[in-house]
């Protein structure tokens, strides 16, 4: 097994049990911690592919970004208590039985169809640095992020909005 | 380190995408807490980037990676108006159990 290989499948394992256990801690505060540390170790798979620029935006955008809002949001409202009621045990069950189903059939559909996987042609062309990225990003792709600049605005205003504390209902 | 794809295979990263997704799923069926249901829809997209970041390196394009650059700008966005709305929730009701949203039940 070469080393590249062993490191996937640590990080693998890190990622899937980071995931799990996201879902399954009582605490929300815990929930987030193991959060982040599946979002670090999805961005040491972005830096086994070689894309740094991702992985610098990955960790930057959601273990910065959207951890420190779960945490506030936590925080704010106090809702650490491990006092959650659980689903009815069938929902649970029937959650389960999705989740089963859903890996066996997408696995399975990869699996049947047999695709045929070509040896992976090294060009030696950059592709992913900083620079090729950025021309692509404004060249072809310049509306959109344009766009993507306004989307951001709207949602911050749409926040503001929906948690401003509304006077005529409270007090 | 240009060759990963040789070494580790596309169809490892296409199984660990397709059950990193499937944890997502089992996450907003079990949970009843609206911020897990949250973290739940964040593993998925996860997930979906991480396989396109896996098919630019295997098609070595960089329109790939473009595009989950702005499918993280969409799930900030998303995030950011998610847990206002889960504020305001949590403002009404007095709490963030999803069972109990049933106001618009017939």
């Amino acid at each position: 097994m070469s080393t590249v290989l062993l490191i996937f499948c640590i990080l693998s394992a890190i990622t899937l049990a980071t995931a799990f256990l996201t879902i399954f801690t009582k605490q929300p505060i815990h929930s987030a911690i193991y959060l982040v540390l599946c979002f670090v170790s999805v961005a040491g798979h972005y830096l086994l592919f070689n894309a740094q620029f991702l992985a610098v935006v990955h960790i930057i955008v959601y273990s910065g970004a959207i951890m420190i809002l779960f945490l506030f949001t936590v925080m704010l409202m106090n809702l650490n208590k491990e006092d959650e009621v659980h689903k009815p045990r069938v929902t649970r069950l029937a959650a389960g039985i999705i989740f089963i189903l859903t890996s066996l059939v997408l696995l399975a559909v990869f699996i049947q169809t047999k695709p045929i996987v070509g040896p992976y042609d090294e060009t030696g062309v950059d592709y992913q640095s900083i620079k090729v990225l950025g021309q692509v990003l404004l060249n072809e792709y310049m509306v959109p992020f344009e766009f993507a600049s306004v989307l951001l605005l709207v949602a911050m205003i749409g926040a503001v909005l929906l948690s401003k504390r509304e006077k005529t209902e409270k007090n | 380190m240009g060759n990963i794809l040789n070494e580790i295979g596309i169809e490892n990263y296409i199984f660990l995408s397709v059950i990193l997704f499937s944890i997502g799923v089992f996450g907003v069926l079990y949970r009843r807490n609206a911020i897990i249901v949250f973290m739940s829809i964040e593993i998925m997209l996860n997930a979906v980037n991480l396989l396109f970041v896996a098919f630019s390196t295997y098609h070595q394009d960089a329109q790939g990676q473009v595009f989950v650059f702005f499918s993280m700008a969409v799930a900030a966005a998303e995030v950011a108006v998610g847990l206002a709305i889960v504020v305001s929730i949590f403002r009404n009701l007095g709490s963030i159990d999803l069972d109990n949203l049933k106001n618009l039940k017939g």
